[in-house]
């Protein structure tokens, strides 16, 4: 079953594009990457599932119902960490996380406490007090403290040090694991290859490529290393070749095409090092982000 | 009504309801203290208000005032009040909605599981809440401080209970206008200017109407409609104004939902 499901959905801020004819489904228990350049409509996309913006045209259901007509009983079940945390200032964490657990139905006092504990947040500061990287802390325990089914993550990692990224991501590959649903922005493609499994790629406001990671990476072009002394770089200039460069005494290209074909290039010649492997998403990518 | 929203939103609002409560009982008790020895010397007092230029006296209101009495008086006071409590409504109306922008908590509150028609009934009724604690205390603060210093001269209980009765609704076109304001606007950087703007423009314009005769202004003001002089002098309302006030807030009221449940929460850019 779909958990989300998009159809042409359009936005127009006045004149200003939001996001244009965004199409695409998530499945059920999946990590869904979301990825594109700052700008390009990841948080309008995210806005509009969650009602906060209306959209200029298309739709978009959460659970198979309408995400505007059935918003509020939907989003009992939704949980969403914006890409800015902001929250009311003068509100100790623990009264602004009770006021955040009062509108659910369930009990969420023992969840919210394991949570601020694991993401080691002081509960009686106030927000006033906190540093970006905590109220991002404050950001994650407020909006999993209900055990939603589904979760909109923008660019969550931003802000936080590299051992709580860590302790992130793991908590959210344990909630996913437990059935929920992630629906993951961001534009690190080193995070989202990481988690996802599937992408969807958008530039200025549409969707260019949605695939599996694991087909886009096989499918695509290999990276090539080859370490050899003398080594003209017109050597391997084959169909196929691009980013043909010469680094550091190596000759650097990816390659689409028969892998026989550079193999059999390589073994004519005498080599210190070859290395061929998958490219990360990153050089995978950056074609559209150019 | 969601009762965590407005208990939530209560709080915020208390700090601000006993600045402008004290405040207020604070200016009644000023200027009530006074009426003993501006009573004494009425004569001498309305004789040399009669010397003012007429604009003067209209501009405070004071243009066929019997100082002497202690409705006379206190219509006087109440005007002041009245300025006071349309900057404070005025300044809920306008921030109501708008501070969750300003301050970027919209996200927060509307991703949760509650619709905007609820999250703005609650919003309402929490600003309401405080303006009536303050509306208690201009009552308490009136009755106590006139009886306290009003000497052996007596008044009519009714034209006083009139002037009162009229603060919830004078209050609420404030709030209501303020409101449908800050949503018709795209964004509201500080709400002050707005407040002090509304509340002071609809008095300084219910004063011109006075100095120039236009009467065209005073169905604008709730200065106007709600006249302490007028109350005072005739012992009921100007029914026709009173209404221009109520229709006024029921249009800005259903405005203002509309508006809102159709809303686009800006994001940071």
């Amino acid at each position: 079953m779909s958990v989300i499901e998009v159809n042409h959905l359009t936005k127009y801020y006045g004149k200003a594009r939001g996001i244009i004819d965004v199409s695409f489904h998530v499945d059920e228990a999946e990590i869904f990457g979301f990825i594109g350049p700052n700008g390009a409509g990841k948080s309008t996309t995210i806005r509009l599932l969650l009602s906060l913006i209306y959209p200029t045209s298309g739709s978009g259901t959460i659970f198979g119902k309408d995400c505007i007509k059935y918003g509020p009983e939907l989003r009992q079940e939704i949980g969403y960490l914006p890409s800015e945390v902001f929250y009311y200032e003068r509100m100790k964490v623990i009264d602004l996380l009770k006021y955040s657990a009062s509108f659910y139905d369930k009990d969420c006092t023992q969840r919210m406490h394991e949570l601020a504990e694991l993401m080691e947040l002081e509960l009686h500061r106030r927000i006033e007090d906190l540093s970006y990287g905590n109220r991002k802390k404050v950001g994650i325990v407020q909006g999993l403290l209900h055990q939603p089914k589904l979760l909109f993550l923008d660019e969550p990692t931003a802000g936080l040090d590299p051992l709580m990224q860590r302790k992130f991501f793991q908590l959210i590959r344990e909630e996913n694991q437990r059935g929920v649903t992630v629906f993951f922005s961001s534009h690190i493609l080193g995070e989202v290859q990481r988690m996802c499994n599937r992408v969807g790629i958008i530039k200025e406001g549409r969707i260019i490529e949605i695939a599996d990671i694991h087909t886009l990476q096989q499918n695509n072009y290999k990276k090539v290393r080859v370490e050899a002394s003398d080594l003209d770089t017109a050597y391997f200039d084959l169909p196929g070749v691009i980013n043909l460069e010469h680094h550091n005494g190596a000759v650097r290209f990816f390659y689409k095409g028969d892998i026989n074909t550079v193999i059999r290039k390589i073994g004519e010649i005498a080599v210190s090092d070859v290395t061929i492997e998958e490219p990360t998403l990153e050089e995978i990518f950056m074609h559209y982000y150019e | 009504m969601r009762m965590n929203i407005f208990q939530h939103e209560f709080k915020m609002y208390l700090r601000s309801v006993i600045t402008w409560s004290v405040a207020v009982a604070a200016l009644i008790l000023v200027f009530v203290s006074l009426f003993s020895s501006f009573a004494q010397d009425a004569a001498l007092l309305n004789e040399a208000m009669a010397k003012f230029p007429e604009e003067l006296r209209m501009a405070f209101g004071m243009n066929g005032v019997d100082l002497s009495t202690v409705l006379g008086f206190y219509s006087f006071v109440f005007l002041f009040t009245q300025i006071c409590l349309a900057i404070q409504a005025a300044n809920y109306g306008f921030s109501l909605v708008s501070i969750e922008e300003r301050e970027w908590t919209a996200d927060f509150l509307l991703a949760k599981p509650v619709g905007r028609t609820q999250i703005l009934t609650s919003k309402l009724l929490a600003a309401l809440s405080g303006l009536t604690i303050t509306n208690i205390v201009v009552w308490t603060s009136s009755f106590g401080f006139i009886n306290l210093f009003k000497g052996d001269r007596t008044y009519e209980t009714n034209p006083l209970l009139l002037l009162l009765l009229s603060i919830v609704v004078f209050q609420l076109f404030f709030l209501a206008v303020g409101l449908v304001v800050s949503l018709l606007v795209k964004r509201i950087r500080s709400v002050t200017p707005y407040a002090m703007a509304l509340g002071f423009g609809m008095y300084v314009l219910s004063v011109f109407g006075d100095m120039l005769g236009e009467s065209a202004l005073e169905k604008i003001t709730p200065f106007k409609h709600f006249d302490p002089n007028y109350i005072i002098q005739h012992g009921a309302y100007d029914v026709p104004l009173v209404l221009i006030s109520i229709s006024v807030i029921v249009i800005s009221l259903v405005g203002s939902y509309v508006l809102y449940t159709r809303r686009d929460i800006p994001a940071v850019v």
